[in-house]
């Protein structure tokens, strides 16, 4: 298995008779990966293995070849902003910073430069000398932010890291996440607002109940679904003449005008049929603009895998 | 400089600022400070009312408060405080992941955070023992003060009382860091060790070997006067003392042992305060 990797070997999580995940193998590639799921489905406690904060009932976990076990190499390329707002009594942004870089082992000047370097990636350096019992949740969330990447770590665990946040710094904060993952790091995300990651994850890691339900790119999660007809908007001139055609064809099994008027929605059962067939279709002077898949992202698999009630859109 | 020290020292500097200046912290404070009180409100009653000053009986009458309060109450609780918070009170605050998501080992955090406990309690009972003492005898002229500290037993006294204060830090210490990261419910350790210390008199021989107040007893420097009413003087009582080569070395290899085993537990401990 290789060491770029993250690695879940058969891993299981009990708390007493209570089951936390149980039986789940993943391997991790760089990039952003996301575990999305309603609340108890796991994602903490996932995350909680992997950086060693709970030991696993069985399985074994390698983060980049190290064992969680060996914190001391472990969190030199690890760093985990964890959900929960709770800070050391009495700190300021500034030293909650800086006193896990002198706890890293930095001396004092390269530990100041680095704190203020974090804090600045963060847009924290007005707020930095003010404690932080008095920053707001937002502010908490950055301040966690910054100190869970002083470091450089090449991977960066985010336990809901946008919750929280205003709109602007959610933008600015999605922007780091994708500058970080392009730097090569691995960023895993939890989240239980799906469409917050379908637009910044890689892959994705689908939770229900404790088990890994899909795990992959989104698209590639969703062609493996056979149960649930391919849903494809077509954007044309024609929608009704179109509609006709599509309805002679035995794997459609429904075409729906779209409500504007200007398109097309067909649920089909075999795409690679309908996208040969398409091409005929535009050759015949139908004015198609475009094609697109309309249920491949993440809240679509969650419904289909998981199932509507546990949605969590 | 070597990576565990720069972090032992990194965690003495973290936890001392919240020791000393935490404000759940005060009681520890009014514990050390009230033989200081009784002492310095007798002094002030001797001359203010120009009583008979006696050497013997103020001697006597410290040694008494030093055994019987300061010892198995002030120093003992003082510690289920300090050391008890290192990790427990951290796990409480839901503030020890902080700790536990550095790239230090945690046997490392464990040393840390214990040295800064005996560091923080040392300061506090020690600084308070010495001024005791002061408070006890300022009563006395500077002639018979002076004949008494360098020509009798007063530097004596200074040193062994500080001494034993110092070792009663290092023994409830390591045991209530233990309990720390055994128990979720600081009362019980303290209450079950309040028990085992108090009737260390009437145990065996060999189970007396296990506890603090064994070798503390051994190691003050003036025995507790036979006047004391019985069920104070049972516990104070020593039928089989133990010399200071020994009682020292023993009390420290025990509270290591302990120190140890809680570095490797720690090794273990999980971190749980959340949901889903």
């Amino acid at each position: 298995m290789s060491s770029a990797q993250i690695v879940f070997e058969n891993v299981s999580k009990f708390y007493g008779d209570v089951l936390g995940v149980n039986r789940v193998n993943l391997v991790v590639p760089p990039g952003i990966t996301s575990l999305v799921g309603p609340n108890g489905s796991g994602k903490t406690t996932l995350m909680n293995l992997m950086t060693g904060l709970i030991q696993p009932s069985r399985g074994r976990i390698r983060v980049l070849g190290l064992s969680p076990d060996n914190p001391e190499e472990f969190f030199r390329e690890v760093g985990y902003c964890t959900q929960f707002d709770t800070f050391p009594k009495g700190f300021t942004g500034y030293q909650f910073v800086n006193s896990y870089l002198r706890l890293y082992g930095c001396p004092g000047k390269e530990a100041e430069t680095l704190t203020w370097q974090s804090i600045e990636r963060v847009g924290m350096i007005d707020a930095a000398n003010r404690k932080i019992a008095g920053y707001s949740k937002g502010m908490r969330q950055r301040i966690k932010l910054a100190q869970s990447t002083c470091h450089s770590p090449s991977v960066l665990v985010l336990d809901e890291p946008l919750n929280g946040l205003d709109p602007l710094v959610r933008a600015e904060t999605i922007a780091l996440f994708k500058q970080f993952a392009e730097e090569g790091m691995h960023v895993i995300i939890s989240s239980h607002i799906l469409h917050e990651v379908d637009a910044i994850s890689d892959q994705v890691i689908l939770l229900s109940n404790g088990y890994v339900v899909a795990e992959g790119q989104i698209r590639g999660v969703r062609d493996e679904i056979e149960d649930h007809p391919m849903q494809i908007l077509i954007r044309c001139s024609k929608p009704g003449e179109l509609a006709s055609k599509m309805f002679q064809q035995e794997h459609v099994i429904e075409a729906r005008i779209h409500k504007d008027g200007a398109g097309l929605l067909i649920k089909t059962r075999d795409p690679s049929k309908f996208y040969l067939m398409l091409n005929k279709v535009a050759l015949n002077g139908v004015g198609i603009e475009s094609v697109a898949p309309a249920d491949d992202d993440v809240n679509s698999l969650y419904e289909y895998l998981i199932g509507g009630e546990e949605s969590t859109k | 400089m070597n990576l565990w020290l720069t972090q032992i020292l990194a965690v003495i500097r973290l936890e001392l600022k919240k020791t000393f200046f935490a404000r759940r912290g005060l009681w520890i404070y009014i514990l050390a400070l009230m033989p200081l009180v009784l002492f310095g409100a007798h002094s002030f009653a001797v001359l203010t009312f120009h009583q008979q000053a006696d050497f013997g009986q103020d001697t006597n009458i410290f040694a008494t408060v030093f055994q019987f309060f300061y010892l198995r109450l002030a120093i003992f609780f003082g510690c289920v405080g300090i050391f008890m918070n290192l990790i427990r009170g951290e796990m409480l605050d839901r503030s020890l992941h902080f700790y536990f998501l550095a790239p230090i080992r945690r046997e490392v955090l464990m040393a840390g955070k214990f040295l800064a406990g005996l560091f923080a309690a040392t300061v506090i009972f020690g600084t308070s023992t010495i001024l005791q003492l002061v408070a006890m005898y300022c009563h006395f002229d500077p002639p018979t003060l002076q004949e008494f500290v360098f020509r009798g037993d007063g530097l004596h006294h200074l040193l062994a009382y500080f001494g034993v204060t110092v070792l009663a830090c290092v023994g409830y210490g390591s045991v209530f860091l233990a309990a720390g990261v055994l128990m979720r419910n600081p009362i019980i350790p303290a209450a079950i060790m309040l028990v085992w210390e108090s009737i260390n008199s009437f145990l065996p021989a060999f189970l007396q070997k296990f506890s603090v107040i064994y070798y503390l007893k051994s190691l003050c420097p003036v025995d507790v006067p036979p006047q004391v009413p019985p069920p104070f003087a049972l516990l104070a009582v020593n039928v089989d003392p133990v010399s200071p080569l020994i009682a020292v070395p023993s009390l420290l290899l025990l509270s290591a042992l302990v120190v140890l085993w809680s570095g490797y537990k720690i090794r273990r401990l999980e971190i749980n305060y959340g949901t889903d």
